[in-house]
């Protein structure tokens, strides 16, 4: 700690901060631009001007950058100096001096960084009369439009995209005051992370493509906090709704998880929540005669709950895209002894694996953030990029925290990023991916062979044999083999915090205790370390806690015909198996209810289809990768534009067709009486209850607002459909409003901030005016709850260390490898992310194409029991002899492993590949 | 000269097949060579560029891709420092490049004369070339020679102080 003392008043504050931290981390207001909390500062635009004395004597003072000087003790600062003010707004001058007068057509107006700074530097007069410098701008693909005229020159843009994330493909170009920050060449960005760029550029040269395709100011925007729910991650958003459509979806601050930065599967897949195919009326189907009748609630409760009745037996599937609510209240329907997760067998082992290994590894498992401190990572089974993408990035950071060691050994604080970029260089902590071929973070790893998955269990049981003796040793191990892993435990063991990575992408249990041994073998050399399990979905790690059986149980008891009725909530069956499995058992159902928000195959299979709410018109809970229990809350009332829309949350349907079939009286339910009885009846999930405030909670007395104060044209919005304006829906489930009345201020610490905004700062920068110190946790405490609780101590390993990979004539490996654009069942659906996928190609290794006679591009199909798929064939170098690679989305991950045949593909059919289907997408 | 940045001209965008550019065996020797002298294999981009414009006269679009392949850095980097530094030349220049300096020593001796009898003479102005494609005419910010001034350089030789009579002569020289 150390005190400063900034306009005659003292403060103490953190004496390892620079003083713009200092000042802003006490709520004092400096302006600034190419400063970030997570980047740090490189002293370029000279906004953030001060002046120091030397000491109290000391009246006359000098200016300094208040990010590049330190908050030692006794620092003596002025903000408020006239001289430091003059300088200020003469810099917001000259950076203006170019910038176009567009503030009314500029899609960054309203929650603009320029602007707050602008106003608060009082800089409201144009003196120059000259020609402005203009720019031609580039095409960057379906995420990011380009401005390049608004450019102030700060940097952040590049220094995110390059230093931070990786990126390559995006530069800065010329010099003196004639900059451009764009690609070589036109083109789409080719990081997973540019859409971050929208929230890093001060102003608005980088904005968001699928928000301006309909576009609305920040304070039209209704916004609620909520869970991404395209990964496991449990990345925070903040959904911005308006006319009944998710507009746009912002970054929300947790210090624990995704602090400033999305992926852009996450920011930009949530098209499919604005479909205009979305079922949006019950329907009941007859699927002989093939007509559909659609139904009011009432009638399809009464059917709904007139067939379930009737049914000998419910068979209830659930599923970890929907909350741990929605799936409670399924299991509660149905009965435990008749829920399915609705996840394929092998994979459903394989999260129970994880639930294991979290539990009893005797390594704790970090928060996202937490994965930044470690200084050495083993990736065993996991493109982190692909799989979980802002884990890689947090990954990517530990490496790069050699830097950040390396400047402290010589004195040079953490946050001078221009002085640890030019030290360190290329330096990084060891991160080694073993992977069966290329991996989104290979270009900052350390050489690691390719390996098939059961090589990659072996490369892992002979780490953990290195690390601890007592581990079983691998026999015959290849000599590149043996030598990593005399590499990798080397690393490790030298390693203060090493961090051991593995997850479901491989599907394979060997897979997981390799991983699992390195870690007991870690843990029994009392490394302070981590291990970090990556699961599939949004509610992966969720719902195996609530327990239930695999979806192949649940097929097998209908087609067996032990129960003749099922209840399917938001689960497209057809994405988890073959068709050849599920067909007979629906066909031999009786009473096929399914609960979805999206147009899916198995819908097509529903006699009564009743739509459910998607994330952004629900409120639930769902338990992240890190068994973090976060709630995601209702962004908007689809009735409030749709009046004739009958979805509901899909807890609440299942809730009535509960009461309807016990013949009772109708009731409602609110999320509060979920969560009580689930947390009651699970104690295992009791956190659940903490994950949140409920609806009771309030602030000054008053709910909280998910519409900013300046929020207009609600008393007109739905004149198209009537002049009188109804009253806004009321929400008896959570502590939000629909409505700007409520509190929405930054003083009274909350943890559930629905979009964030502080007089005088309207950019997402206003979530230093949340957090305790720039950059750190909400004043509240970073929202959610962790369920997991790994248990210190010395496991047993396991034993079974599997026969190394021999490959079969004509008979390939298959891989179903995750992929980031196009890999996930809902994003998928939208538009912006089909565009930027990149096209599906069967990779084979370069060994045995040249057996094969195939060359790229040919035609290849991919032959497994009764599934065919028929794509381009790419070559893939590092990919081993054998094996045969298939991004996932085109092929259900239950096939990860099938022996498959190989034929050349019929040219037709693989031109043909399956069609990109986008139309769906409502467009304003 | 001046810069003209990346775009969304249809006749830029086509150069990621390089335009046909080949990188002359001998450069990419050399730039081989440059590269084996650091640690980071970027630090050898200025060096690469020099070359290829000491072949060239300027480094043309092509060229980009090529230097970054050699390199093993992204083409972003390598236009990066080739349009930040003045003297890489990502235009065509003549044969000959007049280089005259408009800092302040030469301000006070006078270059502005001196700018105004090179444009006449040869009837282009900063920033353009010669019909018959002998001279390009840049202005550089210091030549060292303020001693001298007014200032400039052709090709390799400073020249100064020059007055604005002795234009013609200087120039002859240049063929």
């Amino acid at each position: 700690m150390a005190t400063i003392h900034v306009d005659g008043k003292s403060y103490e504050v953190d004496g390892g901060h620079n003083l713009l931290q200092a000042c802003l981390s006490l709520g004092l207001d400096v302006p600034y631009f190419c400063w970030h909390p997570a980047m740090g500062s490189v002293g370029a635009c000279r906004q953030c001007a001060v002046k120091q004395y030397k000491d109290e004597d000391d009246t006359k003072g000098a200016l300094v950058m208040s990010c590049m000087a330190p908050a030692s003790d006794n620092t003596r600062i002025s903000i408020e100096d006239e001289e430091a003010r003059e300088f200020r707004a003469s810099v917001v001058e000259w950076l203006m001096i170019n910038h176009p007068h567009d503030c009314p057509v500029c899609e960054e107006g309203g929650h603009c960084h320029l602007q707050d700074m602008t106003v608060m530097t009082a800089h409201d007069r144009r003196r120059y009369r000259f020609n402005k410098r203009t720019h031609r701008n580039q095409n960057l693909g379906p995420f990011i439009a380009h401005e390049m005229n608004r450019c102030i020159t700060c940097y952040r843009c590049i220094r995110f995209y390059n230093d931070y994330a990786g990126g390559t493909d995006l530069g800065a170009f010329g010099a003196n005051d004639n900059v451009y920050f764009g690609r070589y060449q036109e083109g789409t960005l080719e990081s997973e992370f540019s859409g971050n760029l929208t929230e890093v550029c001060p102003t608005g040269v980088f904005t968001d493509q699928t928000h301006s395709d309909r576009y609305t100011r920040k304070w039209d925007l209704q916004f609620a906090p909520s869970i991404c729910h395209q990964c496991a991650a449990g990345c925070n958003i903040s959904p911005g709704e308006r006319y009944g459509q998710i507009r746009r979806i912002e970054n929300r601050y947790n210090g624990d998880v995704n602090r400033y930065f999305l992926c852009d599967r996450g920011r930009f897949g949530y098209g499919y929540v604005n479909r205009d195919d979305r079922p949006r009326h019950p329907q009941w189907r007859t699927v002989a005669e093939d007509s559909a009748v659609a139904l009011s609630v009432d009638a399809a409760l009464d059917r709904g709950s007139h067939i379930l009745r009737e049914a000998k037996r419910v068979i209830g599937i659930g599923s970890p895209r929907a909350s741990l609510e929605s799936n409670y209240q399924l299991r509660h329907l149905v009965g435990a002894e008749n829920f399915s997760t609705g996840i394929a067998a092998r994979e459903l082992a394989g999260l129970e694996q994880m639930a294991e290994l979290s539990r009893a590894s005797g390594l704790p498992t970090p928060s996202l953030r937490d994965v930044e401190d470690h200084d050495a990572v083993f990736v065993l089974g996991e493109d982190l990029i692909q799989s979980a993408a802002r884990v890689g990035l947090a990954v990517r950071q530990a490496v790069l925290g050699r830097r950040e060691e390396l400047a402290g050994e010589r004195g040079i604080p953490e946050w001078n990023a221009a002085a640890i970029k030019t030290l360190g260089q290329d330096s990084c902590h060891p991160l080694y991916v073993a992977y069966p071929t290329q991996t989104g973070l290979d270009n900052i790893a350390q050489p690691c062979p390719a390996l098939a998955p059961q090589d990659i269990a072996r490369l892992g049981f002979a780490v953990a044999h290195i690390i601890d003796g007592a581990a079983p040793a691998v026999e015959g191990l290849a000599d590149p083999v043996r030598d990593a892993a005399q590499e990798i435990a080397a690393s490790l063991l030298a390693a203060k915090r090493p961090l051991i990575i593995s997850g479901g992408s491989l599907d394979s249990a060997d897979v997981l205790a390799a991983a699992g041994n390195v870690a007991r073998a870690l843990a029994r050399r009392a490394c302070a370390g981590g291990l970090m399990l990556i699961r599939r979905e949004a509610n992966s790690t969720g719902l195996p806690m609530l327990g239930g059986q695999s979806l192949e149980w649940a097929l097998d008891t209908l087609s067996d015909g032990q129960a003749d009725a099922v209840v399917i909530l938001e689960n497209d069956l057809y994405q988890r198996l073959a068709p050849s499995l599920i067909d007979p058992a629906l066909a031999r159902t009786d009473a096929i209810v399914v609960i979805d928000h999206q147009q899916t195959r198995t819908m097509e299979k529903a006699h009564l289809l009743l739509p459910a709410a998607s994330f952004a018109e629900s409120d639930g809970t769902l338990v992240s990768l890190e068994g973090r229990a976060q709630r995601f809350f209702q962004v908007y009332d689809p009735r409030y534009i749709r009046p004739d829309t009958n979805i509901h949350e899909s807890w609440r349907w299942l809730h009535a067709l509960g009461s309807g079939m016990r013949r009772e009286e109708p009731t409602d339910i609110n999320l509060d009486a979920v969560i009580q009885s689930l947390t009651q009846r699970h104690p295992q999930l009791a956190g659940v209850l903490d994950a949140a405030e409920n609806a009771d909670y309030r602030v000054n007395g008053v709910k909280l607002a998910r519409e900013p104060h300046r929020y207009s044209g609600r008393t007109s919005m739905r004149a198209n459909l009537n002049v009188n304006e109804p009253r806004t829906p009321q929400d008896s489930d959570t502590p939000f409003t629909f409505s700007m009345e409520g509190y929405n201020g930054f003083d009274r610490p909350r943890k559930d901030v629905a979009f964030a905004w502080a007089p005088g700062w309207n950019s997402p920068q206003a979530w230093n005016k949340f957090t305790d110190e720039v950059g750190g946790h909400l004043r509240a405490g970073d929202p959610g709850v962790r369920l997991l609780h790994p248990q210190p101590g010395a496991y047993d390993y396991a034993a079974n260390v599997p026969a190394a990979y021999a490959p079969t004539d004509n008979r390939w490996q298959l891989l179903v490898l995750p992929r980031l654009f196009g890999g996930e069942e809902t994003s998928s659906r939208a538009a912006p992310i089909l565009e930027r996928a990149e096209p599906a190609h069967i990779r084979l290794s370069a060994s045995d194409a040249a057996t094969l006679g195939f060359v790229d591009g040919d035609p290849v199909s991919v032959i497994t029991g009764d599934s065919r798929l028929t794509l381009p064939l790419q070559i893939d170098t590092r990919l081993s002899a054998g094996l045969v690679a298939v991004p996932a989305g085109e092929l259900p991950p239950s096939l990860f492993g099938a022996w498959c045949e190989l034929s050349r593909g019929d040219a037709a059919y693989a031109n043909s590949q399956p069609q990109l289907d986008n139309g769906g997408e409502a467009r304003p | 000269m001046t810069i003209e940045t990346a775009t969304s001209d249809s006749s830029r965008s086509i150069a990621t097949d390089r335009d046909g550019f080949e990188l002359h065996p001998d450069d990419r020797a050399e730039i081989e060579h440059e590269r084996g002298h650091y640690e980071q294999p970027q630090a050898a981009c200025i060096e690469a560029l020099k070359i290829v414009q000491r072949r060239h006269g300027w480094v043309p679009d092509g060229a980009i891709p090529a230097i970054a392949e050699v390199l093993g850095i992204g083409p972003a980097s390598v236009e990066g420092v080739a349009t930040f530094y003045s003297l890489i030349f990502r235009q065509p220049v003549g044969r000959h490049v007049i280089l005259i300096c408009d800092s302040s020593s030469c301000f006070l001796t006078g270059y502005e004369a001196l700018k105004d009898a090179i444009a006449d003479a040869l009837d282009i102005g900063y920033g353009e070339t010669t019909a018959d494609n002998r001279f390009t005419l840049l202005p550089v910010c210091c030549l060292g020679a303020c001693d001298r001034g007014p200032a400039l350089m052709i090709d390799d030789d400073t020249y100064g102080p020059v007055m604005p009579e002795d234009v013609s002569r200087l120039l002859e020289v240049y063929t």
